[in-house]
């Protein structure tokens, strides 16, 4: 008798959500089964992977990261630009850090126009992202996604205390939007429930479950990215359908594995290698768990995941 | 859980007459209604339709299925009526609910028609003698007409097993009898066999403001023991939401604390 594989197959779907416009438009998500088991079901598209920049200088990344684009990062546009030319990204990430209040505070009206400078430099579809300051970014991403109208971008992010105004916005000015809550499956349910009952398309929807770094809870993060695939894809749960986010960079490049020196901690290896060791491997694990677009910083660390996601697919 | 919406019946005076005059509007508003509510199929009850009941269930076929992208449940004796109602139905929303076989011989033809349509079946677990007296009895009877159901072409996920439910004002014990039944049709087949109920029954004959609550509790436990659809009153949202609630006890459902209102 001869071995017949066995195979799940699901009435729900991931929702397909593309982003960007004209050549360099992308899309994420569209698929019916667990990630990258594509003898199951349809995976029409490849996880994303987009570079993340600022909009001042990095001053709280770690020197590991942070000189790898010590030429360009005193200008958004310029980092921009070498992001989309140089290292050949597919996207990229704004992240406009400058508005939070500890950190210059710097008003609606600057990230707007941050927002189109970038916007007019480089080609491959944005996504803008606040400062995580649930006042600051109702204000910042409004203007953001009005100074980026009709280009299709990725606001966000829009959380429990902030949704209506940035959910407001999005919908005015056409944008696909991240809708993120802090661990939890049902609080995520509950934010999508709520933003779709202001006439935002569900699939225009994306989750971001909130990310942790390997060693700092990495497998809560993973439990609830898999747990939101099933209910999506075994519950047919419409609200559980939307593509995920893993927003890497910003919880990677901050722990002491990816900070302390070498000669605090000799028996560790060489600093660069093991930050980019750990970009790379909590990425590559929110992708195994069902994420369909990363924020990432380090070059390698890019470089490896794009070559264990073509390997994969 | 499959909820079959049972407003739409020849009981009702408001869609008798409507079926009399051939009015479509209240019974597609009634239709529409219960599908916005949540109903998964319109049960369509014309009775013996003795008279032109081809005509009249072609008509409501086609009348409801104008106004509602959901699969049907046909409910009549008539054999030729049925037939006719299954061939203008629409399946790209679903397949045809037939209501239903039994083991009265009568109820045969429903089979043949179920596999010619390509139709899933409602089989009433009824003899041609007495009620049935317990869930054993119900099994016996359930085993025949899938032994039957076999022989016609009709695949078992296709059917699905109904235990009759019994009025609690009368026959108090009997109700606790269908709960076991819907149990033990499950284990007559792997993949276990798909059951359903007319809920409304169990309710019948006790003062009207405490059927809801008699109909709902009673779902519930039916629903725990692993029953698929219910033909039920969509438009009673007291009844849906605890559908809701223990569809989420189940594990079928995630929550939310908005769960209620999906």
């Amino acid at each position: 008798m001869s071995f017949v594989v066995p195979k799940e197959s699901f009435n729900g779907k991931v929702l397909a959500v593309d982003f960007g416009k004209d050549d360099k438009a992308l899309a994420i998500g569209g698929e019916t089964c667990l990630p990258f088991l594509s003898f199951e079901g349809e995976v029409p598209n490849k996880p994303v992977i987009a570079y993340e920049i600022q909009d001042c200088a990095p001053d709280d990344w770690p020197d590991t990261v942070k000189n790898v684009y010590k030429e360009v990062s005193g200008d958004p546009v310029t980092w921009a630009k070498y992001c989309q030319n140089e290292l050949k990204a597919k996207a990229i990430a704004l992240r406009l850090a400058s508005t939070h209040p500890d950190r210059g505070d710097r008003s609606a009206e600057d990230a707007a126009k941050t927002v189109k400078d970038v916007l007019s430099a480089v080609q491959v579809p944005l996504i803008i992202l606040g400062s995580n300051h649930i006042e600051k970014d109702a204000s910042v991403l409004v203007a953001a996604a009005q100074a980026a109208s009709a280009n299709n971008c990725i606001i966000g992010k829009a959380q429990e205390g902030n949704y209506k105004t940035i959910v407001a916005a999005a919908l005015a000015h056409n944008h696909k939007l991240i809708a993120m809550s802090e661990l939890d499956i049902n609080l995520a349910k509950q934010l999508n429930i709520l933003i779709t009952q202001m006439g935002f398309d569900k699939a225009k929807l994306i989750t971001d479950p909130m990310c942790a770094a390997l060693g700092y809870g990495l497998e809560y993060t993973y439990s609830v990215m898999e747990r939101i695939r099933l209910a999506g894809l075994a519950q047919n749960d419409p609200t559980m359908q939307p593509p995920i986010v893993g927003d890497v960079g910003m919880y990677v490049w901050k722990i002491k594995e990816t900070v302390a020196s070498e000669t605090d901690v000799p028996d560790w290896g060489t600093l660069e290698d093991r930050g980019i060791a750990w970009e790379t491997v909590t990425a590559t694990s929110m992708v195994l768990a069902g994420t369909n677009l990363l924020i990432m910083r380090h070059p390698k660390a890019v470089e490896n995941v794009e070559k264990t996601i073509s390997e994969l697919v | 859980m499959i909820i079959i919406g049972e407003k739409i019946s020849v009981i009702a005076k408001k869609v008798r007459e409507a079926m009399n005059a051939r009015d479509p509007k209240p019974i597609q508003e009634l239709a529409l209604a219960q599908w916005k509510a949540g109903a998964h199929f319109i049960d369509v009850n014309i009775g013996p339709a003795e008279e032109n009941g081809e005509d009249l269930m072609k008509w409501m076929v086609e009348s409801i299925q104008q106004v509602v992208q959901a699969p049907l449940c046909l409910d009549t004796t008539n054999t030729s009526a049925l037939e006719a109602g299954l061939k203008v139905h629409n399946n790209a929303w679903g397949k045809a609910l037939i209501n239903s076989t039994s083991n009265e011989p009568d109820r045969f033809a429903m089979l043949e028609l179920a596999a010619k349509y390509n139709s899933l079946c409602i089989a009433l677990t009824l003899g041609k003698g007495s009620l049935p007296a317990d869930a054993e009895e119900r099994c016996g009877i359930a085993a025949e007409i899938m032994a039957r159901a076999a022989e016609y072409g009709v695949p078992m996920e296709d059917l699905y097993l109904d235990p009759l439910i019994l009025q609690v004002c009368t026959m108090q014990d009997q109700t606790m009898h269908a709960i076991k039944a819907v149990k033990m049709f499950q284990e007559l087949n792997d993949p276990p066999m798909k059951t359903i109920v007319g809920l409304s029954n169990v309710s019948n004959g006790v003062p009207k403001d405490m059927r809801s609550l008699i109909d709902r509790v009673y779902l519930s436990l039916l629903m725990y023991e692993g029953l698929t659809a219910a033909i039920a009153n969509p438009l009673d949202k007291d009844l849906m939401n605890v559908v809701k609630t223990t569809d989420l006890f189940l594990g079928n459902t995630l929550y939310a604390h908005s769960y209620l209102e999906m």
